[in-house]
């Protein structure tokens, strides 16, 4: 078992990354043909750094995912903490639905209701319709990775807090915050990185004048294979990339004690 | 049971508290008075109440009925914030981003204290626990025997008249935990705070307290120094949970002058003090250390088993009935000890008898 | 601050958000899957006549039909979709348990020192944007692509297999992107699974084939349970992989829920859509949650 069983992990592996290495490898072909190498070359991150209108919807794409992530990032804290510390309050279970619902739900029916309700009630579409979208389908994902650590955290600490006088506010901003903090972040991060990614409910909610990265990425793929898409992936990747290695360098030092 | 109250009027003072989660009752009608400068140890097994006991003192749980006041005052309905005794937490609960002194100091604030007056009170307190020049040090750095000295200082930066103490020395090992008892009683002593300290060791109880409160489910079942618990426990927990205990099974004779009742059990009448009704069934409690073994005039019985304790030698010896006695003798020991299979005899002192209701 | 204040503003806050941007729009769009589409801005009929009162919410019930739900069930064309959604969901799943299942495993039974890293490995492509990951299989999966020519050039093939744009490119996409959200609650379960429970079944003579099938396996089957779950429904309603990896054949819901909106502009039959789409994902989430309770339950029932 364990033999096939590693055998199965590295393919697995293997087939994870290989198609993002490809995606990276030709970004560097000087090749129009995707599939055909024709020599090392960067000339398609010049066309890229060239390309306004997709630099303006990267720029969108920034603004929106910021936004949604900050206003995630508050709503899901908030929600775990509801959940962690308000007990087996009246509706506890309809809370936890309406809370993890909008992770699991097919982004098509969130975007097609969402856009839905924007023309019902007459709101304008653009940068803040995108906004209010993503921030309602990030909300749970932030609210598990807080709930997480909320729940991995020793409750004697915020006792012992009030125990030495300290008021629920300064228990809350000076123990229970910075201890969660990293997780807090961390949801920020993950909103932050599933607004960038979207593609399917900003197409529905979005207006004229607001195109995301994804959607102007989107509109070129359907034309087909095109190096400046590679040349573009591979600097989000990269981007990722070094985020996530950040992240657990700093991490890592956290868990030192330094 | 009620407890004998304390001299002069009461520090600490529980009035018939209750509290339960749900179905369970985790305290039931407890009331006790607390002397100040007194130590008190509530002793009992886990999950008997005492913790919880605690927390209602601390202000983290609100009790169904009943009242706690401190100094003449009602804490009952006060949050734990504005309550002022502080508590010790088992798991010391140091908050791992902050510096040793900043956790020392974090109970200062709100005290209206200068700024050099509460540096100063940090550094008298890192004196008091030996922990001078480890200021600046971050709690995950520590030993578990400095963090509970850390946690010790946090607890009484703010003066307490009364410190709560969980299971503090719960988390060190044995070496070690001796070693803080006689720390521990000497701050204590050199502060006069009343301590009031949740255990369920009882070596560490006898050690540390001047009373012990024992709780059986939620219930107080007997207070008073740890003497008076081993030598008259009121029922047969408490003589089991201070130590070993034989309890022979019998019943009880009439009432006689001199306080001495007999008990009839199946290895024949035995002298034995304490209460109750002629005819009741009772069990006679007699600590293995009172048995004499050897001697004229005592029971029957043959040795089965022989331990070298180091300190003692313990003894089991099958008695006539079939039950079996437990027997433990000092050492060195003046008479030479019977062999394996001898026949000997077994006297139990009617002043280290006591009759326990069964 | 007073403590009531500030607990109502903490469970409050969310639960208005989600009220109001995601169960309102579900009602709204429930309403308007009963109404006719027109050519008018919003495009469709009946609209709230809000000064109407009572006449006008008459009229306005009156006017709702079920022409929209009428044509799903009889064009064959939702019907199809509709099937052929659940087909590749449940076969995209199913391939993913046979993968995942041993990933996971061996994951959990690395060395300490490694499952951080494997963790990492595994959530990491996660991070990076999902159409980039679909779009990097374009590449690799067209006739002139580069599994086709490697296939080629090692003469296994004679011609270029047409994986692109048929089912199997959906297939391999679908088990592409969502290969993760199966590893990973597999692996939180088994990673958490006692290891002397394997040594004691090794002591007692059951090889490694067996503990596996009668002790991994059976108290990994809730991650397993997660993680199915975590799969099929998104990818029921998946529309970016059908779409870049399926051509134009290949029906799906998502698909024909954007193509309706989109291309058709017809909001109430993509409103019926969606709520189609919505009733088929709501079965295995009841029957999860139900079965989710039973074992809750039962762990309880042990616990007294």
């Amino acid at each position: 078992m364990s033999a096939f069983a590693r055998t199965a992990l590295g393919l697995a592996l293997v087939f994870l990354y290989a198609p993002i290495l490809v995606l990276v490898v030709y970004s560097f072909n000087d090749s129009k043909l995707v599939t055909v190498w024709g020599g090392f070359s960067t000339r398609w991150y010049a066309v890229l750094f060239a390309d306004g209108p997709l630099i303006a919807a990267a720029l969108v794409s920034l603004k929106v995912a910021l936004l949604s992530a900050a206003i995630a990032g508050v709503l899901g804290t908030l929600a775990a903490l509801a959940l962690d510390r308000h007990g087996r309050f009246r509706g506890r279970g309809a809370y936890t639905g309406l809370l993890y619902a909008p992770m699991v739900m097919p982004e098509v029916i969130t975007g097609l209701s969402l856009l839905l309700l924007f023309v019902g009630i007459g709101l304008d579409r653009g940068i803040a319709t995108i906004v209010i979208a993503h921030a309602t389908f990030a909300t749970g994902f932030v609210a598990v990775v807080v709930g997480a650590r909320l729940k991995g955290l020793d409750r004697s600490l915020e006792e012992a807090a009030a125990d030495l006088g300290a008021s629920p506010a300064r228990v809350f901003f000076g123990i229970t915050l910075p201890l969660i903090a990293p997780s807090v972040a961390a949801g920020f991060l993950l909103a932050f990185t599933l607004s960038l990614d979207d593609l399917v409910i900003a197409s529905f909610v979005s207006g004229p004048g607001a195109t995301t990265l994804p959607m102007r990425l989107y509109s070129q793929v359907r034309l087909g294979v095109n190096p400046e898409i590679n040349a573009a992936s591979t600097l989000m990747i990269a981007t990722v990339g070094l985020v996530v290695l950040a992240a657990s360098w700093l991490t890592a030092r956290r868990g030192q004690g330094a | 049971m009620h407890a004998p109250l304390p001299p002069s009027a009461p520090l600490l003072s529980l009035e018939r508290i209750t509290k339960r989660f749900g179905p369970h009752t985790a305290v039931d009608g407890v009331s006790l008075d607390l002397a100040a400068g007194e130590v008190f140890c509530l002793l009992g097994p886990s999950g008997c109440g005492k913790s919880t006991l605690l927390r209602l003192v601390a202000g983290f749980e609100a009790p169904d009925a009943g009242a706690i006041r401190l100094d003449g005052a009602d804490l009952t309905a006060l949050p734990p914030h504005r309550r002022p005794v502080n508590m010790m937490f088992q798991s010391y609960a140091l908050f791992p981003h902050m510096s040793v002194a900043a956790n020392v100091g974090y109970g200062l604030k709100g005290l209206s204290l200068s700024r050099r007056q509460a540096a100063e009170r940090v550094e008298n307190l890192m004196k008091l626990v030996r922990l001078e020049g480890f200021e600046a040090r971050n709690p995950d750095k520590l030993s578990g025997g400095q963090r509970q000295r850390v946690a010790l200082a946090r607890a009484l930066a703010r003066e307490p008249k009364l410190l709560l103490l969980d299971e503090p020395l719960g988390a060190l090992d044995r070496t070690l935990r001796e070693e803080t008892q006689g720390e521990l009683r000497a701050i204590q002593r050199r502060l006069g705070t009343g301590f009031v300290v949740v255990t369920h060791d009882p070596a560490e109880a006898m050690a540390l307290a001047d009373r012990i409160g024992v709780i059986e489910r939620g219930r107080l079942v007997q207070v008073g120094p740890a003497r008076d618990l081993y030598e008259r426990p009121a029922n047969r927990f408490v003589a089991g949970l201070l130590g070993d205990v034989n309890l022979i099974e019998g019943r009880l004779g009439p009432d006689e002058p001199g306080g001495l009742r007999t008990v009839e059990t199946a290895l024949g009448p035995i002298r034995a003090s304490g209460e109750g009704a002629a005819g009741a069934a009772v069990v006679v409690a007699v600590r293995p250390e009172r048995l004499g073994l050897g001697g004229a005039g005592g029971l029957p019985g043959t040795l089965l088993e022989q331990t070298f304790l180091g300190d003692r030698i313990r003894s089991r010896i099958a008695m006539a009935d079939g039950s079996v006695l437990r027997a433990s003798a000092a050492l060195p020991m003046t008479e030479p000890m019977p062999n394996v299979g001898a026949a000997v005899t077994v006297a139990i002192p009617a002043d280290a008898a006591r009759v326990l209701p069964a | 601050m007073s403590g009531r204040f500030a607990r109502l503003l903490v469970r409050g806050l969310p639960l208005v958000w989600l009220v109001l941007f995601f169960l309102v729009p579900f009602a709204v769009t429930l309403k308007i899957s009963f109404s006719s589409p027109a050519t008018a801005q919003p495009p469709y009929l009946p609209v709230i006549d809000w000064q109407g009162g009572l006449e006008g919410w008459r009229e306005f019930l009156e006017a709702l039909d079920f022409q929209n739900y009428r044509m799903i069930v009889e064009d064959a064309l939702y019907r199809d979709a509709a099937l052929s959604s659940l087909g590749y969901a449940g076969l995209a799943t199913a391939i993913l348990a046979l993968i995942g299942t041993p990933t996971a495993y061996a994951m959990a039974r690395a060395s300490a020192r490694w499952q951080p890293i494997l963790v990492a490995l595994v959530i990491v492509p996660f991070w990076t944007s999902f159409l980039i990951r679909v779009y990097a299989w374009i590449a690799i999966l067209k006739p002139e692509g580069l599994l086709n020519g490697a296939l080629t050039k090692l003469g296994l093939i004679a011609s270029p297999l047409p994986i692109l744009d048929s089912p199997t490119g959906v297939l391999v996409g679908l088990t592409y992107a969502y290969l993760p959200f199966m590893v990973l609650p597999l692996y939180a379960v088994m990673s958490r699974l006692d290891p002397t429970l394997l040594e004691a079944a090794a002591d007692l003579g059951a090889g490694r084939m067996r503990a596996f099938f009668t002790l991994t396996l059976p108290l990994a089957l809730p991650g397993l349970a997660a993680g199915a779950l975590l799969c099929f429904i998104p990818m029921v309603g998946e529309f970016i992989i059908p779409d870049l990896l399926g051509g134009s054949d290949t029906l799906m819901l998502g698909r024909v829920l954007w193509s309706e909106f989109f291309s058709n502009r017809d909001w109430p039959l993509a409103s019926a859509v969606a709520v189609l789409l919505l009733i088929l994902i709501v079965g295995p989430v009841v029957l999860f949650r139900e079965a989710e309770m039973r074992r809750e339950e039962a762990a309880e029932g042990r616990g007294r």
